[in-house]
């Protein structure tokens, strides 16, 4: 039989406020725990929210940037629940009237552009964080557990999209463009190690010709892109097997256990909450008016769509450098300002995909905080225009720079990395080539044109790659003679 | 006559003369509690020393830098559900029994810009739920005029206080009638601004769409001097309203001229005794007398209040508390073994019977497939009643009824039937609904216990209520005390022992 | 209107963390039902046009800026806690997640 697998995900993101969404508490990741804190994000008794404006604000950049229809009369809602990591009993977030709804964002897959229909976008509160007693840090295994609040009010973004993905691979391809245009929109760091972006997914199955959706579970905790494919694959591959035995799927939320890679029941939809929604009282309504939406167009960033288009039509890049350059803002920033002060674009990006890439990979860095800079790599591409170094040796270069943050001039001056210029130097290398290998030479003189690019590396030996190929190439030719 | 019997004005004007000290004051009021205090219990915390050392200071800044404040020095009782930092702050609850406040609330911040002087943190109904002062954690307040008596509620220790001279005047909140109602009972004034007027923050949350802070004081002078100092926008509550704050003393004038006054029949209702009935009658006759023009009104609607407010109020309630789980602060039961037993056990533990119940209400109200019945509905009935008062203010200045529609009835009378209990709030409670201003003022006696006329104002008009109850005071002259003159007053064996017996957080 | 039965106010009390003895129980059932019967009049009106009040103030937008305020300090956060350890608030064990 053949199953389809229908994929709905749930992200929060965390917004980069300088405060917490009701109060003025600081929101820097990291601190000792409980020095962040204060009455209402305490819930002390008597305290009373206070809407952040700046959270409110990045909330319409991003519902605008996702096509969402901006909701022109909103509202808080108390979301009610205990748990020890919720200090006031409820949640405050949105329920009916969500800032955003209806909107979408295009991802590009294999097989094209596709659309994700976005079904709302709202704000709420995160809550505190919860550290388990006992070796292994587990909850079920702890005998008493801490609580720290200083994540406790946090803005939250809540973006919920259809169930519109089919595939794992889908999804990644989603979040990863989710993640890449909520850091353009510069309102989150989208850390994920660090929380500031967590994903649920809610994942069911059916047969290939069935119209309906099949009963869907709720999978908790996928917070790395690894986990959520992981998370993912086994959640389809578990409900196929059971409806494939004539089974029944059971409407439940599951949890993600990264250590066995697989996904165990949490709790069944009969024990689901009721959250009892009811408009916050303390808060009063948000009247998000036109003028408001369109300032937050008009602040809106170029995104990464655009971006990329104008990379093609600007740069004259073709479509897979300009979709690898602007899959992150950093990298595009990176590439733009390089293009500043360098004239050949197709050769920045060769660079930024290639080795820059590649070490960026290797040793796990932030473009950001790379410590080679545009000017670093556009000088370094200018000493190779120049002729004072090979592109071979331009990779050492570079790698040099990459790992001590030194101009290329320096790095090259120290360790004597300077083409060989000098003709008369480079034509006694030559002349000991050619009577080193009389083989070669003489194929070479016999027509065999290949022989001359092993003549060539024979110099580019001697001079330790410090040569131009091209000079090499021609005194070769005229010491040789022919064509 | 005795400090302790005087009016806030009174001894402001004395303080600032200095014909007495702050000291001198203060010390007749502790002494008053001292001898009244095991009869009447009107306070959950005394604060004998503190008070006595803040008069000290007072009194030097006085004869320092001269000129007093209007409530520089003026022993007040603040309902302990205001929060005032470093002193135990208790909502009449076990659950809050040992709560010191590491902030103090608006009001209070306001008042000690006053040089205000606390004498003590008033006994209430547990967490602002009750009209009679019996669900105290800490034991039932009395009403001074019979001990016998309940003083009302929530804010019947603040009321009690006043009228007992325990205080020269108090700090009440007021979500369904908390302080209009047992103003009415103890033979008070007391005064529910507008919504949104006076900062909610550091109240502590019963309700938070209706609840408002509010003055209890021995004559409207006092309460139009009180609201001055604690009106006015505050950034910390979102919904504290910014505009002008007039002078309202200014507003005190005996004229009520012209002026058309409305009598809603809605409160009226089948409830309210025939001596409650008639001395509102006399009142209206006499304000009619006066130059008003008065006449019977209807608000149709005004007769689904108590049942919108008997959803709105619990529901709203149902998640204001709960924070009070054992973890941050409060009460924590002892050898729960994992966290829903440890929640179940302190809130079941730290809660009484009234805010248990009402917890049960208004998380039912709420609950999957019954909010659109209940809560929903209810938020609907507060839009009609709300429109019923536009309706009725674009035609009178101003509407009067009973506040209570009964005298102080017994204690533990009511405690079983609840909804006997909530009705004793039914003229009070559509003017929670609507977020307008009223006023209670002393408009007779029935056998010896006082009642109360309530003065029905516009959103943000406590001008014109203030000048109607103050020409209404003027002409009327309750001048009755209650009978506790005595300052040196014996209680029997048998009272002692009462009061010793009642409230759990007493027999510590 | 329908009557909370006492399975019902088992249901409440569990999302409300209650705990009531079986005496409780009844007589709460009694006492819920008398007040909803007086308090559910109101569903029987036909304001289904009506719109919901929530807020009797005509108040709308009401924002802080971003501006970071001073937190407490730690002795206040942890003044009125039942137990600490290593600055954060202690919770008996947690039997399920979120």
């Amino acid at each position: 039989m053949d199953f389809e697998a229908v994929i709905g995900l749930e992200t929060h993101i965390e917004l980069s406020t300088v405060t917490k969404m009701f109060c003025g508490c600081s929101t820097v990741f990291g601190h000792p725990p409980n020095t962040q804190v204060c009455p209402v994000c305490l819930a002390l008794p008597g305290s009373l929210p206070l809407i952040n404006r700046k959270a409110v604000e990045y909330t319409i950049k991003v519902a605008l940037a996702l096509n969402c229809q901006i909701q022109s009369f909103c509202q808080f809602h108390r979301k009610n629940y205990f748990y020890p990591d919720l200090p006031k009993g409820y949640q405050i977030s949105q329920y009916d009237l969500p800032l955003g709804r209806n909107g979408y964002l295009e991802i590009n897959t294999e097989d094209g552009t596709r659309k994700v229909r976005i079904h709302r976008v709202h704000m709420e509160e995160d809550t505190g964080k919860l550290i388990h007693s006992g070796l292994t840090g587990r909850i079920s295994e702890a005998q008493e557990s801490a609580v720290d609040f200083n994540r406790c009010g946090v803005p939250l973004l809540e973006i919920v999209t259809e169930p519109d993905l089919r595939t794992p691979e889908e999804a990644k391809i989603f979040l990863s463009s989710l993640r890449n245009l909520l850091q353009y929109l510069e309102v989150s760091d989208c850390n994920m190690e660090e929380g500031s972006l967590r994903c649920d997914a809610n994942i069911s199955v059916r047969r290939g010709d069935m119209d309906e959706l099949g009963t869907k579970t709720e999978v908790k905790n996928l917070n790395s892109f690894r986990f959520l494919s992981r998370a993912l694959q086994y959640e389809i591959e578990r409900q196929k097997k059971i409806l494939a035995k004539g089974g029944v799927i059971r409407q439940e939320t599951r949890h993600f256990d990264a250590t066995t890679n697989r996904t165990t029941s949490l709790r069944s939809k009969e024990m689901a909450h009721d959250y009892r929604y009811f408009p916050e009282p303390d808060l009063v309504p948000l009247e998000i008016s036109d003028q408001w939406v369109d300032e937050g167009r008009r602040s809106l960033p170029e995104l990464p769509g655009a971006k990329r288009l104008r990379f093609m039509e600007g740069y004259g890049l073709p479509e897979y450098d300009a979709e690898a350059l602007t899959s992150s803002r950093a990298m595009a920033d990176f590439f733009e300002e390089c293009a500043k002060r360098y004239h050949r674009p197709k050769i920045i990006s060769n660079w930024l995909m290639g080795d820059f890439t590649s070490l960026l990979n290797a040793t796990d860095t932030a473009v950001e905080r790379s410590k080679v800079t545009p000017e670093h790599l556009t000088e370094m591409l200018k000493l190779i225009d120049e002729g004072v170094i090979s592109g071979k040796i331009a990779k050492s270069v570079f790698e040099e720079m990459f790992n001590t943050g030194r101009m290329p001039r320096e790095v090259v001056e120290e360790k004597g990395l300077t083409q060989i210029a000098d003709e008369e130097e480079l034509a006694r290398l030559v002349a000991e080539v050619i009577a080193e290998n009389e083989k070669a030479t003489g194929d070479y003189r016999e027509g065999k044109g290949s022989a001359l690019g092993f003549l060539v590396g024979q110099v580019m030996k001697k001079t330790r790659g410090r040569a131009n190929p091209e000079l090499i190439n021609r005194l070769l030719r005229e010491r040789l003679g022919g064509s | 006559m005795e400090l302790w019997d005087m009016k806030g004005h009174q001894l402001a004007e004395m303080i600032e003369k200095k014909e007495v000290s702050v000291s001198e004051v203060t010390r007749s009021v502790l002494d008053r509690i001292r001898s009244l205090e095991p009869l009447l219990n009107c306070y959950i915390t005394v604060l004998e020393e503190e008070s006595q050392t803040l008069a000290r200071q007072i009194d030097k800044y006085i004869a320092q830098e001269g000129h007093p404040a209007p409530l520089t020095g003026l022993p007040m009782a603040v309902k302990d559900l205001i929060c005032t930092r470093g002193v135990r702050t208790t909502c009449g609850s076990r659950i809050l029994d040992n709560y010191l406040p590491v902030y103090d609330a608006t009001v209070i911040q306001k008042l000690k810009d006053q040089r205000y002087l606390p004498v003590g943190k008033a006994n209430m109904d547990e967490f602002a739920m009750g009209s009679s002062t019996e669900n105290s954690y800490y034991g039932p307040t009395r009403n001074p005029w019979n001990t016998e008596r309940v003083p009302g509620g929530s804010s019947g220790g603040s009321a009690a206080a006043v009228a007992a001279g325990e205080a020269i005047v108090a700090l009440g909140s007021d979500t369904g009638g908390s302080i209009r109602q047992p103003a009415s009972l103890c033979g008070v004034v007391g005064l529910k601004p507008t919504y949104g007027l006076v900062s909610r923050y550091g109240l502590v949350a019963f309700a938070s769409s209706l609840d408002q802070i509010g003055p209890i004081t021995r004559d409207v002078q006092d309460a139009a001097i009180f609201l001055n100092a604690i009106a006015g926008h505050d950034v910390m509550d979102s919904t504290s309203v910014k505009r002008e704050i007039p002078d309202y003393t200014k507003a005190l004038v005996d004229d009520v001229r012209g002026l058309k006054i409305g009598v809603p029949q809605e409160l009226m209702v089948e409830g309210v005794e025939m001596k409650v009935r008639d001395s509102v009658n006399q009142a209206i006759e006499l304000l009619v007398s006066l130059g008003a023009f008065c006449e019977e009104t209807s608000l149709p609607y005004l007769e689904h209040s108590l049942s919108a407010y008997y959803i709105i109020a619990p529901a709203e309630a149902s998640a204001n508390l709960a924070r009070y789980d054992g973890v941050k602060y409060g009460h924590r039961a002892r050898g729960s073994r994992n966290i829903r037993e440890m929640y179940k056990k302190t809130r079941s533990e730290g809660f009484g019977a009234e805010v248990k119940r009402r917890i049960m209400l208004g998380t039912y109200a709420l609950s999957a497939g019954y909010y659109e019945a209940y809560y929903g509905q209810a938020q609907k009935v507060r839009t009609l009643i709300v429109n019923d008062f536009r309706q009725a203010f674009q035609k009178y200045d101003v509407l009067v009824s009973p506040t209570s529609p009964t005298v102080a009835f017994k204690i533990g009378e009511k405690v079983d039937n609840p909804l006997q209990m909530y009705l004793s709030d039914v003229c009070t409670i559509p003017v929670n609904l609507a977020g307008i201003p009223a006023i209670s003022v002393p408009c007779g006696t029935s056998d010896g216990l006082p009642i109360g006329l309530q003065i029905i104002g516009r959103a943000f008009d406590e001008e014109t209520i203030l000048r109607v109850a103050y020409t209404f005071e003027q002409y009327f002259g309750f001048n009755q005390s209650p009978p506790l003159t005595n300052p040196g007053v014996q209680l029997t064996e048998d009272q002692k022992s009462q009061v010793q017996m009642s409230g759990e957080g007493r027999r510590r | 209107m329908s009557r909370i039965s006492r399975e019902e106010v088992e249901h409440i009390a569990r999302l409300a963390e209650l705990e009531f003895s079986e005496e409780e129980k009844e007589k709460l059932a009694v006492q819920l039902n008398q007040i909803l019967e007086h308090a559910g009049r109101i569903s029987q009106l036909d304001i289904k046009d009506v719109p919901p009040t929530s807020h009797v103030l005509p108040l709308t937008n009401v924002f802080r800026e971003d501006e970071p305020r001073p937190s407490l300090s730690l002795e206040e956060v942890l003044a009125n806690a039942a137990e600490v350890l290593d600055n954060c608030f202690l919770v008996p064990q947690i039997l399920e997640e979120g």
